[in-house]
C-alpha cells in the first residue's frame, strides 16, 4: 500500500508503537514489529473501495500498446484468449446461459480484482514486474474492451473504487446451504424409490487419462 | 541338484540387484512403468517349498536409503494428472490415488497438488509472516519465532472445493482418483492464530483477515475474524516431518473444514481489515454460477461426502468371494456419524462399519465385506454427518444449482460392476 492514504496511517502507527507497545503488553514476546517501510514493500492488496490502490493512472489508449507487449500471447490482440488461455473480455449475457463465459467483464464485480490480480501475479511467470502506471494502464484497455470506459478515460487510484463492473450485482450472499436437507439424518433404507438405469458412461466419453 | 539350484538364484539376484540400482537411482523410472512391475505373475521359483532369493541372501543396508522410499513394486502408487484441464503444469492440479490408500492418513509425497504458479522454493532462514492492518502491533514472525510459541497437532482434511467438479454433468472421469482425488488427510502441526494474536493484538474494527502466499501467484482469500479465532493454524509441519516444498514449505495456513483454495500455501502475510478483499480467488473463482446466471459467493464449508475407493475403476474385482468393500467419508462441518453403502444403485442400503479414530473434520475410514458371485452390482456410498446433513444424489444437487457450478459437487458417486469384475463409473438417471 504505497497510497497516501496508508502512508498516514502508517506513520500515526510508528507514533503508537512508540508511545505504548512495551514487552508486557504481549504475551509470549516473540516477533518484530515491522516498520511502516517493511510493511508497504509487501501490501500490494487492492479493495473494491479502492483502499490499497497505489498511487498512478493509465488510459486504454495507452495501454493497447503494453497489453500486446505482455499479456496479448496468451489472452489473444483483443482479449479473446489463445490456445487453453482464458479469455479475459467477451461473454456478456452469457451467465444463464448453458455454456457461460466468465470474463473479467462479463463476470468479474470489482475493477479491484483486476488490477490487484494483475499487478501481483501478472505477466504470468514474472510476477510483480508491472509498474503501477502500466497496470492501471492493462486494466483501463480491458475495460475499454469491455464497453465499461471510455477510451481516453483515465483510470487511477482516485476513482478505481467507483468503477461500476456490468455484474456487480451478480452474486448472492449468505452461503444458504446446506441447501439439501430433505432426509434430516433418516434416509431410505430399504426398497426405496430411485431410478437406477444407467444414463451415460464414463468410459464412452473416453477422456481419461491412461497409464503408460 | 541343491548346487545348481544356488546357482540359479545366485544369478537371479544379480539381475534382480541391478535391477534395484537402476530403480533406485531414478523414481521416476519407477513411475513409467507401474503396470509393468504390477502385472508380472508370481515367480514359482519363489513359491512354496522353494527358497527365495531374500530369503538366502543379504538385503541392502541400514546406509543404503537415509530417506525411505516406498517399495519399488508400488511405482504405480502416484499423483496423476489430466493434461487436458489446464493451459500449463504450474498452475493446474494432480490427484491422490485414494483408492491404493488405507486408514485415514495420506503418505505426505502423495498429497494432491494444486498450484498457481508452480511450486515456491524457500530457505526456511527466508521465511517471515508479516501481520499487519487492522491490529495493536504490526508484526513480523521468522519460522523459529512459530515454533516458540505453544503448539497444536490436528488432523484435517483439505479438499479442493472442484473435487469432483468435472462429473455436474455427466460421469467424465473413469476413475476415483480422478473424480476424488483432490482431498488429503494429514496431522499438522502449528501454532493456532489465536495464540499468534495475542502477541499483535486486534483492532475492534477488524472482521475480515487476508491470507496472502509468497508463490508467484500471490495467492490471496478473505476470512472472516471468526473463523481465524476459532481453529485456524499456521502450519510448519505434516504427518510428523516439515510442509513438503508443494503442500507450501515452511509454512501454510490451515483453515479446518473449508475449501482448500483457502488453505494459503507459502504463507507471508496476514492483513486484518473490516472489509472482505474480493480478491480474484473468491470473485471469478470459486464462486457457485446458478442457472439464473447468479452465483453464489463465499460457500466455505465443505459438505460431507463419501467415496468407495475398492472396488472402484481402478480396483476391479478380480475373484469370487468374499470381499472388504472400503471407502473414506468426511465433513467439513464435523465428525461422520454413519456412513450407508448401496449395492443395487440406491434402492437398499446397509450401514458401513466405521474405523477409529472417528474425527471431527477428518477423512473416517469405513468397510463394509460383501460376496460377490459375478453378478452386476451397482455400488453407492452415503455419508451422514454429525449435523444429520445426508449426502445427497447429483439429481438433488442439479435440481437446485444447475449444473454449471463447477465447484461443492459433493454427491454420490455410482461404480458400476460388470460381470467380468470391471467397475466403471456410471451416472444412474
Amino acid at each position: 500500500m504505497l497510497g497516501l492514504v496508508r502512508c498516514i496511517l502508517g506513520f500515526s502507527l510508528i507514533i503508537f508503537i512508540a508511545n505504548t507497545a512495551t514487552a508486557s503488553d504481549r504475551k509470549f514476546n516473540l516477533g518484530q514489529i515491522a516498520s511502516s517501510e517493511e510493511v508497504a514493500g509487501w501490501d500490494i492488496d487492492v479493495r473494491p473501495d479502492g483502499f490499497g490502490a497505489p498511487i498512478g493512472s493509465g488510459t486504454a489508449f495507452s495501454g493497447e500498446e503494453i497489453y500486446a507487449e505482455v499479456c496479448a500471447a496468451c489472452h489473444g490482440d483483443f482479449g479473446e484468449g489463445a490456445d487453453r488461455w482464458p479469455p479475459l473480455v467477451g461473454g456478456e449475457g452469457s451467465l444463464a446461459s448453458h455454456d457461460p463465459e466468465k470474463t473479467t467483464t462479463s463476470y468479474w464485480p470489482f475493477a479491484s480484482t483486476i488490477f490487484d490480480y494483475i499487478y501481483r501475479a501478472m505477466p504470468y511467470g514474472e510476477a510483480q514486474s508491472l509498474s503501477y502506471d502500466e497496470t492501471y494502464e492493462i486494466v483501463a484497455y480491458l475495460l475499454y474492451m469491455g464497453d465499461i470506459i471510455e477510451e481516453d478515460f483515465v483510470l487511477s487510484d482516485k476513482n478505481i473504487g467507483e468503477i461500476e463492473m456490468p455484474n456487480k450485482d451478480g452474486f448472492l450472499l449468505p452461503d444458504p446451504r446446506p441447501d439439501i436437507m430433505n432426509t434430516h439424518g433418516n434416509p431410505c433404507m430399504t426398497n426405496c424409490q430411485v431410478s437406477t438405469n444407467i444414463i451415460g458412461k464414463a468410459r464412452d466419453i473416453d477422456v481419461t487419462p491412461e497409464d503408460e | 541338484m541343491k548346487k545348481n539350484k544356488k546357482k540359479e538364484l545366485s544369478t537371479f539376484k544379480k539381475i534382480n540387484r541391478r535391477d534395484l540400482i537402476i530403480g533406485a537411482s531414478s523414481i521416476g523410472a519407477f513411475s513409467l512403468t507401474p503396470k509393468k512391475l504390477l502385472s508380472e505373475e508370481a515367480n514359482p521359483e519363489n513359491l512354496p517349498p522353494n527358497l527365495p532369493e531374500w530369503t538366502q541372501y543379504l538385503g541392502d543396508g541400514v546406509d543404503v536409503n537415509p530417506y525411505g522410499m516406498p517399495s519399488e513394486f508400488e511405482g504405480h502408487v502416484i499423483r496423476r494428472n489430466v493434461e487436458w484441464l489446464t493451459a500449463s503444469a504450474e498452475s493446474s492440479v494432480n490427484f491422490t490415488p485414494l483408492q491404493d490408500l488405507e486408514g485415514i492418513v495420506t503418505p505426505n509425497g502423495l498429497c494432491f497438488e494444486r498450484h498457481h504458479g508452480g511450486v515456491s522454493v524457500i530457505n526456511p532462514q527466508d521465511f517471515r509472516l508479516m501481520i499487519n492492518g487492522l491490529v495493536d502491533r504490526e508484526m513480523i514472525f521468522t519460522l523459529d519465532d512459530l515454533k516458540r510459541f505453544p503448539q497444536t497437532n490436528k488432523f484435517y482434511f483439505l479438499e479442493c472445493a472442484a473435487n469432483g467438479g468435472m462429473e455436474w454433468r455427466g460421469s467424465q472421469l473413469n476413475g476415483c482418483q480422478y473424480t476424488f482425488g483432490m482431498v488429503h488427510n494429514v496431522q499438522y502441526t502449528g501454532v493456532k492464530l489465536s495464540d499468534l494474536l495475542l502477541e499483535t493484538g486486534l483492532k475492534e474494527k477488524a472482521k475480515w483477515v487476508l491470507a496472502e502466499g509468497s508463490d508467484s501467484s500471490g495467492m490471496t482469500r478473505s476470512i472472516p475474524i471468526e473463523k481465524i479465532l476459532d481453529d485456524c493454524i499456521i502450519a510448519w509441519a505434516m504427518n510428523g516431518e516439515a510442509l513438503r516444498p508443494e503442500q507450501g514449505y515452511p509454512a501454510r495456513l490451515v483453515v479446518p473444514g473449508w475449501e482448500g483454495n483457502m488453505w494459503v500455501k507459502w504463507i507471508r502475510r496476514l492483513e486484518f481489515g473490516d472489509k472482505p478483499y474480493m480478491t480474484r480467488e473468491e470473485t471469478s473463482k470459486y464462486t457457485d454460477l446458478l442457472t439464473s446466471g447468479k452465483a453464489r459467493m463465499f460457500t466455505w464449508v465443505m459438505d460431507a461426502k463419501s467415496v468407495i475407493t475398492s472396488p472402484s475403476p481402478e480396483k476391479p474385482i478380480l475373484a469370487k468371494g468374499l470381499h472388504q468393500l472400503r471407502g473414506l467419508a468426511w465433513s467439513g462441518r464435523g465428525k461422520i456419524k454413519r456412513v450407508d453403502v448401496s449395492i443395487d444403485g440406491g434402492k437398499n442400503w446397509k450401514t458401513a462399519q466405521l474405523h477409529s479414530p472417528v474425527l471431527s473434520k477428518s477423512l473416517t475410514r469405513f468397510t463394509l465385506p460383501f460376496e460377490w458371485n459375478g453378478e452386476e452390482l451397482l455400488l453407492q456410498s452415503r455419508a451422514i454427518d454429525e449435523t444429520n446433513y445426508v449426502q445427497p444424489t447429483i439429481s438433488e444437487l442439479q435440481k437446485i444449482r444447475g449444473v454449471n457450478s463447477i465447484y461443492h459437487n459433493n454427491s454420490i458417486a455410482t461404480w458400476l460392476v460388470s460381470k467380468n469384475g470391471k467397475v466403471d463409473n456410471v451416472r444412474l438417471g
